[in-house]
């Protein structure tokens, strides 16, 4: 019993929309919980030390709630629980339930399945924190520098609302759960985050955006799925996750469009493609970046053929991208689906129920919004009259989960010799030459509105601020 | 179990559907019986077991040649009942046949043949336990057994006599006992046959060998060469020498001879589609759900008896004895009759204080008084059938229980244990946590079957766990302590309960019945094997698992072939 323990004043603290204040549950949970919350943020959060930082927080899920602007000191920011606004006649999508009422609790059924999905959901929040903690001390700007704060509370917040699943709805069990999710560090030998890609370090600025474009896109298209789930407080909880995910998107969408901006500026300034002399990163540098951030990426979804996937589609736990606009049973049970496979040396496909195909399915949704970036760096590069392209690699290219896992392939889909990729596998993914380059350029840029050498400053502010505002105030 | 021998060809195909399978009732008394007859003669009583052909308890057979079905079991069971506690004068016990042709033929073929696994399953268990309880008798009640086996004792007829003391058979170069299970029927002598021939009568394993696979079995002179049975006597001496060791049996009885027996009234009990209610006992079911809340209500500290005199005019009123008669039917019913229902959820209420009152009554006169001997031994017989029980137990102990004492070992024999720290916040009355109690019958009144304590047996190879509870005897343990000593699995406080109960419900709602009761009873019978545990899990176990393979239950396996005229035809694959 907590009686001897301070009181949190819940509603003051932590914005919400899920009663708090009268949930004696949560609120034993969270008073243990919180401390131990702040303690990682202070150890694990963003490294440098800054007065307060212009931050979005979110005070409720209207329209005017959820995107509150202010400077405020970055430990005092108040890290709300917030689910997406309850609809009473919701029923279950997909598979077995379909068309029975979402659950309210969980089922015991599933209880380990669900629990499951939300630690691995949750897991990724704080890595990536943890991955970008040192950051900000090289940022390119003050606008860059407060973007990566904002990621990183919410991130934080992320991580909060999966916790508030996990000590709503899984009793002692999902107490001990959300203590692990501090435990766990990203890149720790004795405990790493429980997922690959999340134990890389982000070492630089063209990483971190790299990170928010193509890593961060699996957590959208994660996120999507589990919208859709049948058990209702994560189906709505993620909904609300997913828009503030839309700004760390966009932080990457934006922040790889001002880099390649600034190389097509420098090549086309000093005629050559060779800018990196110039401060800037070259193109073929740029190309090596997206092979590599994508195809780790591409590995967060897993096996093309899994039959855990359809065990969650089945129960309802866990539905495809836009679900409910699909056109068809929504059952799959009699449908088939390909997956990519290779056979003989050579690249193909092997028929399977659909239901096993999820995975695959939710990756081609993933590399289809992928691509649009693509099309985004492009347009730059055609607009400074620039011939180059970039691109996305083949699927199959550099892969270490599923079919391709262990064949060499090139980034144009080719089979090739171990020989041949020793030989190319410079031109083709980052080298330390490379790292050493892009990390080079890291300088912290920190009077208002100037920008570093390799980037092109923004074109707008933050909620309408201009360029140079003040996003950050040092101590 | 085995073979009627002119058993007529059954159909192909033909298998009782469930909807056919009847709700069974294990009530019955002397004046009803179909299947046995019981005479009392000073401190001999005579069991003739007389099977009424036509008496059937499902319809599609008959009952002939002395055979048996479930209905024939439930008889013997309320005979070793009343004996017990109705007839304290009685020292020793003839079972012997009423016919003149025969003993038993064991259990009815056809009735096998027809019956659905969970029904044989069933069956088999109650005899196991009956059977187990016979020799319970001859061990702890003075009331000693002696198989009178005048005509042949075939399968389950010769394994009802291996449950006596003493088997005699007549020498007429015609009588004989056998398991013919293996040779006839492709099954084994499942209830107690195969173990009792070996770990309570010594015979030889090559000798047990020839025997479990000779359908005819053997004759008197060399079934006691053999060890099978004791003696072996003519016609002519037959009813002499009987009498004679019924006599020698009684002589080595402690029972008193000028006791009064008590009456066994039929049991009050209101039974509704989800309801069952005795006095002491409250059974809830939760078709959805699938599971059955049983509810032990405890006595009133002001109820205990303050005399010998006064615990044996209450009789069966006397509260240990009601509330053990109404929880040993409710566990029959609903292992017979609810078999969807897969967990029970066991929960007391009641005055800690007066279930403690009643412990100490019992411990003060077991040893002396021949009635709280056999209520201790009763009580300790249901626990063991709780322990046999194919369903997850999982014991609630909530504020306002008692699982104190002997109480407390409904909990122990529970496969999990859950107790609320504090209390219900918003519970209506003012409530005191809930308390558990070990008393110096957790240490040693209620064996289990493998000759453990339930304590002994959850802290199996930590003696001093245990020594250390010992310690503790009459201490109130609450929620906090009771998980720290290791008694509860788990004490959620009020916040917690309600979803860890849940959850774990529905979790184990979804797991695979079958699975579960294979690791339940592994869990339960740790270390040391008895005759007890060999025949529930290795004899038992192998039973069913033959009688589900097709060499014996498929169109042409042996049970179903058997009476056809064709042969078994058997897979013969070793596996
Ligand atoms: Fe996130
Ligand atoms: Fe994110």
């Amino acid at each position: 019993m907590t009686s001897s323990r301070p009181k949190i004043d819940f509603d003051a603290k932590i914005p919400n929309n899920v009663d708090l204040a009268s949930d004696r549950k949560l609120q034993r949970a969270l008073e243990r919980w919180q401390p131990n919350f702040l303690d990682w943020w202070g150890d694990m959060g963003p490294a440098v030390d800054t007065k307060d930082v212009y931050l979005r927080t979110a005070v409720d899920v209207g329209r005017e709630g959820w995107a509150h602007f202010d400077h405020v000191p970055m430990n005092e920011y108040r890290w709300g629980v917030f689910l997406s606004e309850h609809d009473p006649d919701r029923k279950i999508a997909f598979g077995e339930h379909k068309g029975e009422p979402v659950w309210q609790e969980v089922p015991g059924e599933y209880r380990a399945d669900l629990q499951r999905l939300i630690v691995i959901q949750g897991d990724t929040e704080p890595a990536s924190v943890e991955q970008q903690r040192f950051l900000g001390a090289t940022a390119p700007s003050l606008y860059d520098m407060r973007n990566l704060f904002q990621v990183n509370v919410e991130e934080g917040r992320h991580l909060w609302a999966m916790v508030y699943l996990l000590h709503a709805y899984f009793g002692r069990a999902g107490r001990e759960e959300a203590d692990q999710l501090l435990a766990r560090n990203s890149g720790s030998d004795d405990s790493p985050r429980i997922l690959g890609a999340f134990n890389e370090e982000t070492p630089d600025w063209l990483s971190f955006y790299m990170f928010t474009y193509f890593t961060d896109r699996d957590g959208k298209y994660q996120l999507g799925t589990l919208k859709e789930s049948g058990f209702d407080p994560l189906s709505r909880t993620c909904e609300f996750m997913l828009k503030e995910e839309a700004h760390h998107m966009f932080v990457g969408t934006t922040g790889i469009d001002r880099v390649v901006t600034r190389t097509a500026q420098l090549m086309n300034e000093h005629d050559s493609e060779d800018v990196a002399g110039a401060g800037g990163i070259p193109l073929d540098m740029i190309q090596k970046y997206i092979n590599f951030h994508y195809t780790v990426s591409l590995d967060l979804f897993g096996n093309e053929s899994s039959t855990n996937a359809a065990n969650y589609f089945t129960a309802g736990l866990k539905g495809r991208w836009q679900e409910e606009r699909r056109k068809d049973d929504h059952v799959l049970t009699d449908d088939a689906g390909a997956v990519d496979a290779v056979r003989d040396g050579q690249i193909t496909t092997t028929e399977v129920p659909a239901l096993l195909a999820l995975n695959q399915d939710l990756r081609s949704e993933y590399i289809g919004d992928c691509s649009n970036g693509l099309k985004r760096w492009n347009r730059i590069l055609e607009k400074h009259g620039i011939d180059a392209r970039l691109s996305l690699p083949h699927v199959g290219f550099n892969r270490q989960v599923g079919a391709f896992a262990g064949q060499r392939i090139s980034p144009e889909g080719k089979m090739i010799s171990e020989d041949e990729w020793q030989r190319n596998e410079g031109r083709w993914l980052p080298t330390e030459v490379d790292k050493t380059h892009v990390r080079g350029l890291m300088h912290p840029v920190l009077e208002p509105g100037k920008i570093a050498s390799w980037i092109a400053p923004p074109t707008n502010g933050i909620n309408d601020k201009p360029v140079d505002f003040e996003y950050v105030h040092f101590n | 179990m085995t073979v009627v021998e002119d058993a007529p060809a059954p159909t192909p195909g033909e298998q009782a559907h469930p909807e056919t399978v009847p709700q069974v009732d294990f009530d019955t008394d002397p004046t009803r019986y179909r299947h046995w007859r019981l005479e009392v003669d000073g401190e001999t009583a005579w069991v003739y077991l007389d099977v009424a052909e036509d008496g059937g308890l499902v319809p599609g057979y008959e009952l002939k040649l002395n055979s048996y079905d479930l209905g024939v079991d439930i008889e013997l069971y309320d005979i070793t009942q009343r004996l017990r506690f109705s007839h304290p004068e009685v020292r020793s016990v003839v079972l012997t046949s009423g016919k003149d042709s025969n003993f038993c033929a064991g259990a009815n073929i056809r009735m096998l043949a027809q019956s659905s696994h969970p029904w044989k399953v069933n069956f088999c268990k109650f005899t196991n336990e009956t059977r187990n309880g016979i020799e319970d008798m001859t061990a702890h009640s003075g009331q000693t057994w002696v198989a009178a086996l005048n005509g042949t004792a075939a399968g389950g007829g010769y394994e009802m006599a291996l449950a006596c003391e003493t088997i005699l058979l007549v020498n007429d170069r015609s009588s004989a006992v056998a398991l013919p299970e293996v040779p006839l029927l492709g099954v084994l002598p499942g209830t107690g046959g195969l173990t009792r021939v070996t770990d309570k009568r010594h015979v030889r394993k090559d000798r047990a060998d020839i025997f479990a696979t000779k359908s005819e079995g053997f004759q008197g002179p060399k079934a006691v060469e053999w060890k099978l049975v004791d003696e072996t006597v003519s016609r002519k001496q037959w009813d002499e020498t009987v009498r004679a060791r019924a006599a020698e049996a009684a002589a080595t009885s402690n029972r008193p001879a000028d006791a009064q027996g008590i009456e066994l009234p039929p049991l009050q009990r209101e039974v509704t589609e989800d309801a069952i209610t005795y006095p002491n006992v409250r059974c809830a079911i939760d078709r959805q759900a699938r599971t059955a809340t049983i509810t032990v209500l405890g006595p009133e500290p002001g109820t205990v008896p303050e005399s010998l005199d006064r615990i044996h005019a209450l009789g069966a009123d006397f509260w240990p004895l009601a509330m053990t008669r109404e929880l040993d039917d409710l566990i029959l019913r609903l292992r017979t009759n609810e078999l969807d229902i897969g967990t029970w959820l066991i929960k007391t209420q009641g005055s800690v204080e007066g279930a403690l009152a009643f412990e100490r009554v019992i411990a003060e006169h077991s040893g002396s008084d021949w009635l709280v001997n056999e209520i201790r031994h009763y009580f300790k017989r249901t626990l063991k059938r709780l322990d046999v029980t194919s369903r997850s137990l999982i014991a609630l102990v909530e504020p306002g229980s008692c699982f104190a004492g002997a109480l407390l070992e409904l909990a122990l024999a529970c496969d999990r244990q859950y107790m609320l720290e504090g209390i219900f916040e918003d519970a209506d009355e003012e409530q005191e946590p809930a308390q558990i109690v070990v008393t110096e019958s957790t240490f040693g009144a209620f064996p289990m079957g493998n000759g453990l304590t339930r304590l002994q047996s959850r802290f199996y190879g930590d003696d001093e766990t245990v020594a250390a509870l010992h310690e503790r005897v009459g201490e109130r343990l609450t929620g906090a302590e009771a998980e720290e000593a290791g008694l509860v699995t788990d004490a959620p406080d009020d916040i917690d309960w309600e979803d860890e109960i849940r959850i774990l419900l529905e979790e184990r709602a979804s797991l695979s019945p079958d699975a579960l009761t294979g690791m339940e009873a592994n869990h339960r019978f740790v270390g040391p094997e008895t005759m007890e545990t060999r025949i529930f899990g290795r004899l038992t176990a192998w039973q069913n698992w033959i009688f589900i393979r097709p060499n014996a239950s498929g169109a042409e396996g042996a049970l179903r072939r058997y009476g056809t005229g064709r042969k078994a035809d058997f897979d013969k694959k070793r596996v």
